[in-house]
């Protein structure tokens, strides 16, 4: 029900500001090569996602100050989605036709993308992901510049497991696609490594849930068979603040049963004294505190664009960092803008990323990165206790996923297949 | 593991020291301990592991508190010359002191130190390795925390140490946690049957949850102590489950109390003057927006008085959304008394409004409410958590309704209200404003939305969405219990949430909300009036 009220408000908002947001300018230049930016900028997700939008305007005043791309400056079209998955699509589909956009960056929720993905294939244009996701899924016009699950939550089960001794798992996460699929890949995973299913408790709550009594003192009772216990948590969102909280209020320490989440990072933390979070963990690939010049000159040349040196970076700007970068690679490479030349080129091409090291694209569309786990500081920032000693290749289709462990996904020419089943040997075997 | 055998070497190092007649043991020189302190700012967790462990044998008194700076995150090391420093934020260097002679050090850039990383297993192992330090310290918080170190720890090599303690405690409840943490012990160590039956005895006298998770491992062991272990198990899991239904019930008054504080503005705005306002929530969010004025007023001024800032907030945030109620019922919605569909229309439009201004003005982001100490942590009745913040809006939400319902029973201003909404015009004929009134009640139903925003902006994200979360329950709540009766919305935001609660466990939070709002629908089809239907001739009007 609050979602049918979301939706509606959305709608309006949109409708009442599609007028003033025409940000588009309609003068279609030779001398610009247009990039589309499809990130909501009001409803619900305009908290994460208008970060984003200025990264993109961020990075590509970057780059004109380069000298552009190809000779061309670069030139934002920024459309409102509004948090609404519909005109997810829609707005694409303007981008690529009305607007003739070379490449778009956007989308945060896996619902927008699901939306927008049919788009994005019929009109052969290209859309960069800059969001950690559930996997699944590989599409030859979409590149994910985020973490798929074996980049965040395996290594961060693997952690708990091995520095904490954790036994008892507790998956909680907010009642969508993201935490469903995530926790059926984790729990598919920890029962191959041996944990039982009493061991495992899977918990879904509704978006904005706020009211966690019970679901806090379950977690406790749960915790209390004199086993280890930590928390998995997929809850998105602002129900992380009262979660935090009420945890914090019961009395239930990081020592005692740490938390560790995929979807809490600098920018959530803003809105929270961070003091009685201490010690619970997040998994990411990349945090504000990495010690990286790379990074430091990044948050540098950031604070001065958005002219306020408080603004946080996180994990999902540094994807949009290193899928932008990539893309300038690519087109670069190719000479042209054109979908399929730069589709082709773009694989196997490498940008250093924010934590001091380098990121390739893949040929299923996923990239490498390293895989950081950082601990809450009282000021807001992590502390990272532990990163893979290497890089991490993204991997679409789950192994630990009986429909998905024989799929495999190469957008390179001969095969270009984002399903090819290894066990049939053939292309399109969704399921075995 | 680690800090097993460390605690063994002190155990034996202690009772060493105690048979030479309790002399202290002799100071290790600053020339030993300064490498092993260095030793701390190691590669990885293993060698600081290590290195704690080296410091915890000397025995050095200067030790526990080296070792509570680590696990505070207090320690740093220079990027330089590498030497381990305590240090602490100031501007943008680190104030230094020396770690072991507490002396100043020159204040090293923030960009040219590191911290000490430490994570939870390190944190642990300090705790654990402290509280064999502390055991027989003199002050008693230090006794008790290092009693319920070996308790989380459950080492038996700790069992002499602790037999020692408690033959020394004279504090009754540290004593009582001392003698848990023996039995926790025994119960993990090689003992014979009768002593650990003795322990499981010890153990399931206290609180019960700790002891299940004391008892569970014990389950599947045959024997005497097996057994003792499934009776004690057996006992208290019956005992949980009473629990377990007074737990649902208190938890549903908590939400209940929250649905009435969310609802209760409304109850008069829409109840009692049958407006429909879809503006309510946006009253309560900027309730919970003047407490976060208020609240950075009061840290940028008089940082003494924060913990009395709800106090100060809740007569603000009445006036401030009070004050917005009457501009909006002056200046709007007067011109659609009647018109119902018009009034849904442009009350939402000014939710909308309002929604955006707050955006605007403090940004998309959640702003960040502080607790006052007296709202945090929480105390266990029985075998019952329960936190403080919860209690006190319980008991806000009952003493805002009952302060309500004096004005509107007890007050000229209440005698008036009643009047117009029952009968304007005959009201009127006896020389009541009531356009006056009519601002005044909705400045009273926006007031009220506004403090109850104050009770959220505890427990909820302060964010300009914050009044969409709570808007249709409170229709609900209103609808549910009966419009134009304040006992009914009472009476509906408490069951609702007892409701809620229990369906909760069984259903999942997801469905639970569902399954409520099926049943409304149900109870609706029946009494289409609510639990409390008006009576009479007003409702014809």
């Amino acid at each position: 029900m609050f979602s049918l009220t979301t939706k509606l408000i959305g709608t309006l908002t949109a409708a009442a500001m599609g007028a003033s947001l025409a940000l588009s300018p309609a003068k279609a230049a030779d001398d610009t090569i247009k990039v589309g930016i499809l990130h909501s900028l009001s409803g619900t997700m305009a908290i994460s996602e208008t970060t984003l939008k200025d990264t993109m305007l961020f990075l590509i005043d970057e780059q004109n100050k380069k000298g552009g791309v190809l000779g061309k400056k670069l030139e934002a079209v920024v459309v409102d989605p509004a948090s609404d998955w519909p005109l997810f699509a829609e707005k694409a589909r303007q981008l690529i036709e009305q607007d003739k956009v070379a490449a778009v960056f956007g989308c945060w929720t896996s619902s927008s993308r699901k939306s927008v993905l049919p788009v994005f294939e019929e009109l052969n244009s290209m859309l960069f992901y800059p969001v950690q996701y559930e996997g699944e899924e590989s599409s030859r016009n979409v590149f994910y510049t985020g973490a798929a699950p074996n980049q965040q939550a395996i290594p961060a089960v693997d952690y708990l497991a091995k520095e904490e001794g954790v036994q008892r798992w507790v998956l909680a996460g907010t009642d969508y696609v993201y935490p469903q699929t995530t926790n059926k890949i984790l729990k598919a995973y920890l029962n191959a490594k041996g944990v039982k299913d009493e061991d495992i408790m899977i918990n879904y709550t509704p978006f904005g849930h706020s009211d966690w009594q019970t679901i806090v003192s379950d977690i406790k009772k749960f915790g209390s068979a004199g086993k280890k216990t930590a928390v998995v948590s997929t809850i998105n969102g602002d129900a992380n603040v009262p979660f935090y909280k009420e945890l914090a209020n019961q009395g239930i320490k990081a020592e005692d049963i740490p938390v560790v989440a995929f979807s809490v990072g600098e920018e959530e933390l803003a809105g929270l004294d961070t003091k009685p979070l201490v010690g619970h963990l997040a998994a990411w690939n990349y945090f504000e505190s990495v010690d990286a010049d790379a990074n430091s000159d990044f948050i540098k040349k950031w604070h001065t664009f958005i002219k306020n040196d408080k603004r946080v970076t996180n994990d999902p700007m540094e994807a949009t960092y290193i899928g932008f970068n990539m893309w300038v690679k690519a087109v670069e490479a190719a000479g042209t803008t054109d979908s399929n030349a730069v589709i082709d080129s773009i694989v196997g091409v490498s940008v250093p990323n924010l934590s001091g090291g380098s990121s390739t694209m893949m040929p299923n569309h996923h990239i490498t990165k390293p895989v950081l786990i950082g601990e809450v500081q009282d000021d807001g920032q992590f502390d990272i206790v532990y990163r893979t000693p290497g890089l991490v290749v993204g991997d679409e289709w789950s192994d630990y996923l009986p429909g998905s462990k024989d799929l495999i996904s190469d957008w390179r020419k001969p095969m270009s297949c984002g399903n090819f089943n290894v066990v049939s040997g053939k292309c399109g075997g969704v399921t075995n | 593991m680690q800090f097993t055998r460390l605690l063994f070497v002190l155990a034996l190092m202690l009772s060493a020291v105690t048979c030479v007649g309790g002399a202290n043991a002799q100071n290790v020189d600053d020339a030993t301990l300064r490498p092993l302190v260095q030793a701390l700012a190691g590669d990885n967790f293993d060698e600081t592991t290590k290195a704690i462990s080296d410091l915890v044998k000397t025995d050095d008194p200067r030790v526990s508190s080296i070792l509570n700076a680590l696990s505070a995150g207090d320690l740093y090391v220079a990027k330089a010359d590498k030497t381990v420093f305590l240090g602490k934020r100031d501007g943008s260097a680190y104030a230094a002191t020396d770690p072991l002679t507490a002396a100043k050090l020159d204040p090293v850039p923030r960009d040219a130190a590191e911290k000490i990383k430490v994570n939870n297993r390190l944190r642990r192992d300090i705790a654990a390795a402290i509280g064999g330090l502390t055991l027989m310290s003199d002050k008693p918080a230090e006794r008790r925390s290092a009693a319920e170190a070996i308790l989380k720890t459950r080492d038996p090599e700790s069992i002499p140490l602790l037999d020692q303690a408690i033959a020394a405690e004279s504090d009754k409840d540290i004593k009582a946690l001392m003698q848990l943490a023996r039995a926790a012990a025994v119960l993990s160590s090689t003992a014979p049957d009768d002593a650990k039956i003795a322990a499981i005895a010890e153990v399931s006298s206290g609180n019960s949850r700790d002891a299940l998770g004391l008892l569970t491992p014990l389950q599947g062991v045959d024997g005497p102590v097996g057994d003792a272990a499934r009776a004690a198990i057996g006992s208290i899991n019956s005992k949980l489950a009473l629990w377990n239904g007074i737990q649902n019930i208190v938890y549903g008054l908590s939400l209940g109390s929250v649905l009435l504080l969310a609802a209760i503005g409304l109850a008069i705005t829409f109840g009692v003057m049958g407006v429909i306002n879809m503006a309510h929530g946006e009253m309560v969010m900027i309730g919970a927006y003047t407490t976060f004025v208020v609240q950075q007023i009061i840290r940028a001024s008089a940082p003494g008085l924060f913990d009395y800032s709800l106090l100060i907030a809740l007569p603000a945030a009445f006036l401030v959304s009070g004050a917005i109620g009457v501009v909006i019922e002056r200046g709007i919605i007067r011109f659609l008394y009647g018109r119902p569909l018009e009034t849904l229309l442009a009350t939402w439009g000014i939710s909308l409004v309002l929604q955006q201004a707050i955006r605007s003005w403090f940004g998309a982001s959640n702003v960040q409410v502080g607790n006052p100490s007296w709202m945090a942590g929480s105390f266990d009745l029985g075998l019952l958590t329960l936190t403080w913040s919860r209690l006190w809006i319980i008991v806000f939400a009952l003493s805002v309704f009952a302060v309500l319902q004096l004005v509107l029973k007890k007050t000229m201003l209440g005698l008036r209200m009643r009047a117009v909404t029952q009968n304007r015009r005959m009201a009127s004929s006896m020389g009541i404003r009531t356009p006056w009134v009519d601002a005044l009640t909705f400045g009273l139903g926006s007031g009220i939305a506004g403090i109850a925003g104050v009770a959220l902006s505890q427990i909820d994200n302060v964010s300009p969405n914050l009044g969409q979360g709570y808007i249709i329950d409170s229709f609900m709540v209103v609808v549910f219990g009966g419009v134009g009766n304040l006992w009914g919305t009472l009476l509906g935001a408490m069951s609702l949430g007892i409701a809620n609660k229990f369906l909760e466990p069984f259903a999942g939070a997801v469905l639970g909300k569902i399954l409520v709002l099926v049943l409304i629908i149900l109870f609706i089809q029946k009494r289409p009036r609510g639990l409390f239907a008006l009576k009479g001739r007003a409702i014809e009007a």
